[in-house]
């Protein structure tokens, strides 16, 4: 691993040379599958053709493109000058703060890039072989490409939040494909239990956003030095501190960490991962094994300096030890469910969660390379695992439980070899298979981590279970007698031929990350590699060849001895289960995670909704009705008011005048006598007036 | 007390009378009774002043008189008149009954 | 202030209480005619000769002969069964006795400013008929005119109605 110092004075071309072309086109790679998807959004149905041609020539496009820009890096990194290039733009602009958008052309996006678009391009082509007889062909290309456009746009962002909308936009293409089958009710939950899931981890992350953004006033990750994961603004975290005794640095770390945790099925925040089966084939092996879980070791990767900043040479810092003991737990849990489940998927679904474990623990203790080496092998062999399990399903007429296949090696030679391999591949079976190269690679890591050995021990418990539980599949599946009611047949060359093209390179990957030669690492850390066969003899590395043979054989071994070519029939209890009841029990129900959620997370809100709709109908509706009730009752009183004071008073008054005239008509007697009298009054009061004041 | 005094007392006194009468009687025609004595009350007044005032010759005071008179009598006719056609309508004079304009 | 004066003065306030206090109409009207006299004679002892024969003429003459005309014609002679005074004949009085009393006061008050003695006048009715067609020729005719309507009033408003408009 490189210091932060080492790392700036290796990229500090970028300054000096300007952007390639190939970077201001790099927007062109994640843009044109989106635009596809966008055309095929107003086709119609019946023209599928034309929506997979698109698709698949969107990503063909794209994929060119990826490799051009690979040269480009891989021609600066041979020539000794390091590759970070990047091409920034204000997106909106706020008085004197403004908000960045760009994308970034460094080897980590390079290698991203091509692995998305090529394995991307193979499933597409799969696809359209697996979903010919689906009526919703057009909307699943749509979809697919969507998804392709916003994985890619998430490889390149250089703007944490380009990355953010990106990042939104693959959880949500991936909620619309795993509910791809709405009409299943089962299908429809799980793709809401994805997005519910990941959005947990997307809360924290945009915490962790926002609190970059804040603390170090850009967006941008590399800004021709004043970027977040550049020196200044990281030494600027490092001396902010936050609550707990943490750094602002670890503090936004660990945030992010948790936005990872979720998409990438890190515990807690597996639970999505297994019920994300219920989509198509081809997405369990797009998505949910090779991209978007790998998204979030990718983010990881991306924001390494981050997560490192403030190790001291040879150390580590606290985000990397979560990390780190996060993925090595993962590892085992999933690796222990694994073993006890019986459809084909769902193994392979915790299969992915385990080594995505795998994956977080070797970012964590062996740095950027260890953790990407893994992703990319990965990529491949579990693809290929899963085509193998879709071309095993389609051939079983849609069957999906191992306890009702076996024997398929003879219906289906092709795809058993390719499977095999993938097995081999995953479980890391030694020199051949890329598996394991890349798994070696974490585990001698982890045995030379400064923290503890207990995630070593972990992690090779881990693999130890991964052996036995795909032999245990490939013998359930493969092996044995055939216990279903389907005529087997072996799938179509649409779909064989990316399984063969993925299966050379599960094996041939292995080459560029072997101790020899250890190309990847030298091409990601920015430094010259070459051939050095004597790194194969020294006797570390040895001990570790020696601990994976071990484990691989102990592994296939037991499980072999236990299921072999034997095919128990559907109906019987597995060995294990006659073995130890319990045990099995509980990791057939998935160590009761879900329950667990049921009882916690989801009762409380459940609580809570019931709460809130208390309040709303007692507290708030209580105060409208009383509000209205407040008026009903001053209506009242202005009719009151309108009726009694004021009619009153008018009628009153009127009552008073007539009153007032009837008693000054009853003056009028009508009898001409009392005129009289009163003429005389009269009559003598002026009389005495005038007399009084002539006198006067 | 000058004669002037003693006629223009006595006239004073008929007056009064004569307005008693015509307050307090029932009878209409008394009531006219005491309005003729009214204005002879008055005819005394003026011939009285007429008889001390400075210049008798220019006989204003009996002019005055004999109008009066003349007016009084037309006066007590028509009044009269209208008494006796009251007295065919009602078949009372009773001027207490007579209340018609009653407000 | 000699003696016929007092004496005369007396008939005629005597005859007007008796024509406002009798009980009988008729009796009302006598006493009314024996008033009209006194004042006559009071006219008279004023040097008016004229107007005290006009006196007699008009008044007694006419107007009480007219006044007992209506009270035989109204049946007045009989006796009222309510009595004769109007309700409240009391405020009546006061009222009457108030004017007197303001009358009264006013000529006591104003003695100083009344000639005491002055000349006899010399009246001849030829003086009287220069005025009459001289002065005041506007006068007479215009009272003449009203005597003439009053006639034609008196007549008509005492006349019996005929059956239907009139």
């Amino acid at each position: 691993m490189l210091t932060q110092e080492e790392q700036t004075v290796a990229f500090k071309c970028m300054s000096d040379c300007g952007p390639a072309v190939i970077t201001q086109l790099l927007w062109l790679i994640p843009a044109v599958p989106m635009l596809a998807s966008g055309v095929i959004a107003l086709l119609k149905q019946p023209k599928r053709k034309t929506a997979s041609t698109l698709a698949i020539g969107s990503l063909a496009f794209s994929l060119l493109l990826a490799l051009i820009a690979f040269a480009h890096v891989l021609s600066g990194w041979a020539s000794g000058k390091a590759v970070r290039e990047t091409a920034n733009f204000t997106w909106i602009q706020v008085g004197s703060s403004h908000v960045d958008l760009g994308w970034v052309l460094d080897p980590l996006s390079a290698i991203m890039l091509v692995m998305v678009t090529f394995v991307g391009l193979l499933i597409f082509i799969y696809s359209t072989g697996y979903m010919a007889h689906d009526e919703n062909y057009t909307r699943f290309f749509c979809f697919l490409s969507l998804f392709a456009g916003a994985m890619l746009g998430v490889v390149i962002a250089n703007s944490i939040l380009l990355l953010f909308m990106c990042w939104e936009l693959v959880g949500l293409t991936s909620y619309l494909l795993i509910g791809f089958w709405y009409f299943k009710p089962s299908a429809a939950a799980a793709a809401k239990k994805a997005f519910l899931t990941t959005r947990v981890g997307d809360v924290f992350f945009l915490l962790g956003i926002v609190w970059l953004f804040g603390q170090t006033g850009t967006l941008l990750f590399y800004n021709g030095g004043s970027g977040s994961m550049e020196l200044s603004a990281l030494t600027g975290l490092l001396q902010q501190h936050a609550a707990f005794g943490l750094t602002a640095a670890t503090a936004i770390g660990l945030l992010i960490f948790a936005g990872a945790a979720g998409k990438s099925g890190q515990f807690p925040l597996h639970v999505w991962l297994p019920d994300a089966m219920e989509g198509p084939t081809p997405v369990s092996a797009l998505i949910h094994a090779a991209t978007m879980v790998a998204a979030g070791v990718y983010l990881i990767a991306r924001v390494y300096p981050l997560m490192q900043a403030g190790a001291l040479a040879g150390g580590t810092t606290t985000s990397l030890t979560v990390v780190t003991w996060v993925g090595a737990f993962t590892a085992v849990f999933a690796a222990l469910i694994a073993v006890a489940q019986n459809d084909i998927k769902r193994i392979l679904a915790y299969s992915t969660v385990s080594q995505l474990g795998y994956m977080m623990a070797g970012l964590g203790m062996g740095g950027v390379a260890v953790g990407m080496f893994h992703l990319i092998t990965h990529a491949f062999f579990k693809a290929l695992l899963f085509m193998g399990a879709g071309s095993v399903i389609h051939g079983c007429h849609e069957e999906q439980d191992i306890r009702h296949m076996g024997g398929l090696k003879k219906y289906m030679p092709l795809t058993f070899a390719t499977y095999g391999i993938g097995m081999l591949a995953l479980c890391g079976v030694p020199i051949f298979f890329s598996g394991f190269w890349s798994k070696d690679g974490i585990l001698e890591a982890g045995k030379h981590w400064s923290v503890s050995s207990a995630p070593y021990y972990m992690l090779v418990f881990g693999a130890v279970l991964t052996a036995f539980y795909m032999t245990r599949q490939v013998s359930y599946v493969f092996f044995g007698a055939y216990r279903g009611h389907a005529h087997p047949h072996e799938s179509p060359k649409s779909m064989t031929t990316p399984l063969a093209i993925l299966a050379f390179f599960a094996i041939a990957l292995g080459a560029i990350g072997t101790p020899a030669w250890p190309w990847f690492s030298a091409f990601l850390g920015n430094r010259a590699s070459a051939l050095d066969l004597h790194a194969f003899a020294e006797p570390a590395w040895l001990m570790l060849l020696l601990t994976s043979c071990a484990i691989v054989a102990v592994g296939i071994g037991i499980s072999w001895w236990l299921y072999g070519s034997k095919s128990p029939a559907a109906t019987e209890p597995d060995v294990l289960e006659r073995a130890v009841p319990p045990i099995w029990a509980a990791l057939r129900d998935r160590l009761y995670m879900d329950e667990l959620y049921g009882v916690t997370v989801i009762a409380f809100y459940s609580w809570w909704a019931r709460v809130a709709d208390w309040l709303d109908r007692r507290v708030f509706g209580g105060i409208v009705s009383l509000v209205a009730w407040l008026f009903a009752l001053w209506a009242k009183l202005n009719r009151f008011l309108d009726t009694n004071v004021v009619d009153g008073t008018f009628d009153k008054s009127c009552e008073e005048i007539s009153t007032g005239g009837g008693l000054l008509s009853s003056l009028q007697s009508g009898r001409a006598q009392t005129y009289l009298r009163i003429l005389a009054l009269a009559v003598v009061a002026l009389a005495a007036i005038l007399i009084w004041s002539s006198r006067a | 007390m000058t004669p002037l005094t003693g006629y223009l007392l006595i006239a004073a006194l008929l007056f009064a009378i004569g307005l008693a009468g015509a307050l307090t009687r029932r009878n209409a025609i008394l009531v006219l009774i005491g309005i003729e004595l009214m204005l002879n009350a008055a005819n005394l007044n003026l011939i009285a002043f007429w008889r001390y005032s400075p210049h008798p010759e220019a006989l204003t005071g009996m002019m005055f008189a004999i109008f009066s008179i003349a007016v009084a009598a037309a006066e007590a006719a028509v009044g009269l008149g209208l008494v006796i056609q009251i007295h065919r309508h009602a078949h009372t004079t009773d001027l207490d009954q007579m209340n018609r304009m009653k407000g | 202030m000699s003696f016929a004066f007092y004496l005369i003065a007396g008939l005629s306030v005597a005859g007007a209480l008796a024509a406002v206090l009798l009980k009988n109409t008729v009796h009302c009207a006598l006493a009314l005619t024996v008033a009209f006299a006194g004042l006559a004679l009071l006219f008279l002892q004023l040097d008016a000769q004229f107007a005290g024969f006009a006196q007699i003429l008009v008044y007694i003459g006419a107007v009480a002969i007219l006044v007992v005309f209506a009270i035989l014609l109204t049946r007045g002679s009989e006796t009222p069964k309510d009595g004769v005074y109007s309700r409240n004949p009391l405020i009546g009085l006061v009222i009457a006795a108030a004017i007197f009393a303001v009358f009264g006061w006013a000529i006591l008050n104003s003695t100083s400013f009344l000639p005491h003695e002055s000349a006899k006048p010399v009246v001849s009715v030829m003086d009287i008929g220069n005025a009459l067609m001289g002065r005041y020729i506007l006068p007479l005719e215009i009272v003449a005119l009203l005597l003439t309507a009053a006639l034609i009033g008196a007549v008509i408003v005492a006349m019996h109605e005929k059956d239907g408009a009139q």
